[in-house]
This record gives C-alpha cells, sequence and structure tokens, in this order.
C-alpha cells in the first residue's frame, strides 16, 4: 500500500541557514504521526514545505500519490491536505461561524454557501465552540482560538490533518480536552501529523514519531524508542552523559 | 436569496424615488444635484468592493471613471456608437485593462499596493494627455448634432439621467449580491488574513484580480455616461486625484464593508460637498472640511455611520448589510 503523505529528500534554506536538510518519511492512512524536536530544529518550516507555503529547495512531497511539491497551500488543500498554525489566525472581524464555513467552502469539497455552513455548524459541535459560533473570532480565548484552527482545518473535510503545536498555552483541563479531540479526528478516518511540545501529550498520542534537530532528522520509531534514544536525549538535554545517568536510574 | 433580503427592495425604492421625484417636478437643477449624488453613490460601492470587502486601498480608483469616459466618448462620437453600447464597450474594455492591470500590482500589498495606484493613476493620466486619438490634453468634445439623434438635448440629459440612476441602482445591488456570496466570504478571509485565506484554501491571486476589474465596470460605465451629458472631456477632469481621495472619505464616513454605508457616505458626502462649493463664504473649503472628516471617523468612528449604527443596536447588522 502507497503512503498516505511521502516527503523525501526535502531540504529547504533561508540564506546561509539550512532550515531542513534532506528530510524523508512517510504517513500511512489513520495514523498519528509526531514531530518533534527542540525551538528552532525546523519543524514549522518542514510544515511549511509540505503544505506549499514554502517551495523546497530539494526533494519531493507526495500526498495520496500526487506530486505536491510545487503546488500552493490552496491547492493543496483541495487535494484533502489541511493544517492550523502555531501562531493562530483567526479572520477577527467575523464570526467563529463564518471563519469556519470559509473553511468548508474552499476545502476539498469546494461546497456552496449553504452547505458549508452545516458543515461548520457540525464541525464546532465537535470541537466544542458550538455556543460561540456567532461570536466575534476575535473575542474567543485563546485556547478557544486554538479549537478554531482546527474546526477551520477540519471543515475541509481533509484526509491529512497537519496540526502546528494545537497544545501550546492550555491548560491542563484545555489539554485534555483538544487531546480528545485530536483521538477524534483520527477515528473518524483522518490522518494526522502533528507538531507538538508537550510531551506527555505527544507520546501518548502518537503511532509513530519523527526527531528533528537542526533541520536534520535525528529519529524516527515508535514512542517508546524514540524516548530511549541517546541522541535525541542528547538533542534535547544537550549532554549525552546525562542520557547514560537517566539510562542506569532505570 | 438577494430576493429576500430587505436591502435589495430598499435600494430599488431608493432609485425608483430618485427617478421619478425630479422628473415629475421636472426640477432640472435638482436633477444635476442628483446625478452628483448618484455618481457619488456609484464611485463609493465599487470603491467599497476594494477597501471594504478585500482590504486593498486603492487611491486610483477614479481612473476607472476617467478611462471609462474617454473610451465611452471616443466611441460615441467619433464612431458614432449608441450611448449605451458605448457606455457598456466602455465598461468591458477598463474591467479587462483592470484585470491584466491587477495580476500585477496585486502582488503587492499594504502601502505599496495603495502606492501602486496612484502610480497608476498618474501614469494613465499621462499617457492620455500625450494619445492623439483623444485629443492630447485638450480632451474631446460631443458634437451637439448627437444630442440631436437622441432626440433633442433635454431628452438626452433626461435619458443618462435615468441611466446614471439605473448604474447607481446596480452598483448597490452589485454590492450586495458579493456580499451574501460564497465569492464575498473569500473576499472577507482575504481582508482578515490573506496568509490564512490561501491556507484555507482561497485562491487568492484570483480572487483579487476579478474584484479589482469588477470594481471598475460600473464606474467606467457612469464616466462614458456623464462625460457624454457634459459633453466634454481632458486629462485634468477626467483623472482628478481630489476625487479618488474624497471616493474614500465617502466610503469611510459611511462605514466601509456595508453596502448601505458606501451609499449613505457617497450621498451625504456629496451633499455637503455641494453645499460648501456654493456657498459663497465657504467656497474651496471643502477639502478641509473632508480632512478634517476623514480624520474624525478614522480616530473615533472606523466603522463609520454604519459601524456606529450597529454598535448602538447589534440586530441592525441583520437587516441593513
Amino acid at each position: 500500500m502507497t503512503p498516505l503523505l511521502e516527503v523525501s529528500g526535502v531540504s529547504k534554506r533561508f540564506g546561509g541557514l539550512l532550515a531542513v536538510s534532506d528530510v524523508s518519511f512517510s504517513l500511512g492512512e489513520r495514523e498519528i504521526l509526531g514531530l518533534i524536536g527542540p525551538n528552532g530544529a525546523g519543524k514549522t518550516t518542514l510544515f511549511n514545505v509540505v503544505n506549499g507555503v514554502y517551495k523546497g529547495d530539494k526533494g519531493t512531497v507526495k500526498f495520496a500519490g500526487e506530486d505536491i511539491t510545487k503546488c500552493s497551500p490552496n491547492q493543496v488543500v483541495h487535494l484533502g491536505l489541511a493544517r492550523t498554525h502555531q501562531i493562530v489566525k483567526p479572520l477577527q472581524d467575523m464570526t467563529v461561524l463564518e471563519n469556519v464555513t470559509v473553511g468548508a467552502c474552499f476545502g476539498r469539497e469546494y461546497l456552496a454557501l449553504k452547505p458549508a455552513r452545516n458543515v461548520a455548524l457540525e464541525v464546532l459541535e465537535r470541537v466544542g465552540l458550538a455556543k460561540s459560533a456567532e461570536m466575534s473570532a476575535r473575542s474567543l480565548t485563546i485556547a478557544g482560538k486554538k479549537r478554531l484552527e482546527v474546526a477551520r482545518a477540519l471543515a475541509a473535510r481533509p484526509k491529512l490533518l497537519l496540526l502546528d503545536e494545537v497544545l501550546a498555552g492550555l491548560n491542563p483541563t484545555e489539554i485534555t480536552h483538544m487531546i480528545g479531540i485530536v483521538r477524534d479526528i483520527r477515528d473518524g478516518g483522518i490522518s494526522v501529523f502533528m507538531i507538538e511540545h508537550v510531551m506527555q501529550a505527544i507520546m501518548s498520542l502518537s503511532d509513530r514519531i519523527v526527531v528533528l534537530s537542526f533541520g536534520q532528522k535525528l529519529a524516527e520509531g515508535k514512542p517508546e524508542e524514540v524516548a530511549r534514544d541517546p541522541q535525541v536525549i542528547e538533542a534535547y538535554l544537550g549532554d549525552p552523559d546525562i542520557a547514560e545517568k537517566l539510562k542506569e536510574n532505570n | 436569496m438577494i430576493l429576500r433580503r430587505p436591502v435589495f427592495w430598499l435600494i430599488l425604492v431608493f432609485a425608483a424615488l430618485m427617478a421619478f421625484i425630479p422628473f415629475h417636478a421636472n426640477d432640472v437643477s435638482m436633477r444635476e444635484d442628483l446625478i452628483l449624488v448618484a455618481l457619488a453613490v456609484i464611485l463609493a460601492s465599487n470603491l467599497n468592493l476594494m477597501i471594504g470587502y478585500t482590504g486593498y486601498v486603492n487611491f486610483g480608483h477614479i481612473v476607472f471613471y476617467g478611462l471609462g469616459g474617454y473610451v465611452g466618448l471616443y466611441l460615441a462620437t467619433v464612431r458614432n456608437w449608441n450611448l449605451v453600447l458605448a457606455a457598456l464597450a466602455a465598461g468591458l474594455v477598463v474591467s479587462l485593462f483592470a484585470l491584466a492591470l491587477g495580476m500585477g500590482i496585486l502582488r503587492l500589498r499594504g502601502a505599496y499596493f495603495a502606492l501602486a495606484t496612484i502610480g497608476v493613476l498618474l501614469a494613465v493620466q499621462s499617457f492620455v494627455a500625450n494619445f492623439d486619438p483623444w485629443g492630447r490634453s485638450t480632451g474631446m468634445y460631443v458634437d451637439f448634432s448627437a444630442y440631436q439623434r437622441l432626440g433633442g438635448a433635454r431628452h438626452a440629459l433626461w435619458m443618462t439621467y435615468f441611466l446614471v440612476i439605473g448604474v447607481m441602482a446596480l452598483s448597490m445591488i452589485l454590492s450586495l449580491g458579493i456580499k451574501i456570496s460564497k465569492f464575498g466570504l473569500g473576499l472577507f478571509a482575504i481582508r482578515e488574513d490573506e496568509d490564512a485565506a490561501v491556507v484555507l484554501g482561497v485562491n487568492t491571486t484570483v480572487f483579487k484580480a476579478i474584484i479589482y476589474s469588477v470594481s471598475a465596470f460600473l464606474p467606467a460605465v457612469a464616466g462614458a455616461l456623464m462625460f457624454y451629458k457634459n459633453g466634454m472631456i481632458d486629462p485634468s477632469i477626467a483623472f482628478e486625484f481630489m476625487l479618488s481621495l474624497e471616493g474614500i472619505v465617502m466610503l469611510m464616513l459611511g462605514g466601509k464593508g456595508t453596502v448601505v454605508g458606501a451609499a449613505l457616505g457617497g450621498g451625504l458626502y456629496e451633499k455637503l460637498r455641494s453645499y460648501l462649493l456654493t456657498s459663497p463664504k465657504l467656497s474651496n473649503f471643502q477639502l478641509v472640511i473632508a480632512g478634517a472628516l476623514l480624520l474624525l471617523v478614522v480616530l473615533f468612528a472606523p466603522g463609520g455611520l454604519i459601524g456606529w449604527l450597529y454598535r448602538l443596536v447589534p440586530r441592525a447588522r441583520k437587516v441593513i448589510e
């Protein structure tokens, strides 16, 4: 079976900085793939190359059998690849419902206004924003805006969802709620590729994890394998001896 | 459905009254007043499609009006076309021009786009001022015999008046139609956050180019009719930068992004301006007032009159669009 997303040998350079260097991995149907790494490792840049915000300098990105390396972000959405932003981008002066309707209108199914509204209402129910539907997006809390990002992306009826730090800045109750939403998304048949810093969450959610450091893929595997990898621990803690000590303690 | 919107019927009633009252009273000076009001509403409404709906400030919107006037007058006088056909052709030609132009300058954002629109206005004005077929800087005149073909000057003037009122009604209906459509939703998304709009699937390049072109059509038609009515055109009156700026004042005054606001601002500002221009003490003072008005609106009521109404009566948002 061909994987849903196949990234091979992707590099992206900004002037003298090699933000992403020769990264390859793949993601299957109904899989949750985690992407972790220290700050500045190139995680968001990799997302941006995958969904076409940036054009990679090298390598190819294939989605559902199609080469999307040169696609623009709006074309990628029509194929079924939606994303959220780490720094939320609500359409401030529009209502929550209108925000999500935009996602449904211009998503994979390119719905007309009326069916798009219905999809939007259904998605808002799913992420727990139904009560705020008529509020302006500006007035939502940060947790609300993160949910709005997810709702808008979901309304596009994607096959694959890229989640960029949807848990950052949330309190423990909100995190539990959001983890529930992500599980629910996968159970609905959508694959998820997510960047996260909240380790417990990503370890429990992901089927597999890719670790990025200084733009390079450091490790890839099941969460427990990755967590034990000395190279990964070194990248996070900056000292290989700590890894050894941690092992001894275990 | 647009027919279910109260504002749609309001527009029709408003336009019908504007057409009927001066005709019924056979009041020529009222007609000349109202045709300027109608023109202000046309310019403000179409400018609203760019500024209010899409979030792109066009300082050179008047270029469409002037070019429409030139193309229309050229076709109607030199080529002897029927006036209505000439005006429609002017609209079409100018829209195509805007489409081609838009593909280029709409890559720019924010202040850079605004600067480019001023550049376009100045460039077109200089070009026309040196273009032989259009009479260079002396412009073109409508030969008096042209009005004879329309059944005499009196008849021709009333006819252009009704046509301009029709273009005004169409401008408002177009604004309403776009506002309640999927296309409009995409434009609003661009206005709020263009990067987010792309990621949500909106083809922003195409949307922006289309709306820029659409916002050129009716002003160009109006230009053809107005300059035909006036009987002459030259580069300085066709491409008056001040009128472009005043269009922005009208829009901000009434409330950008709303159908009624654009029309209200256009109408009110034009009434105010004609009062100031004709009052012996305040003559040529209208730009001072315009500047002060713009400052006050931007500082204290950024949503204009309609935005202020929305704040007082939030439910008005559902009815007054």
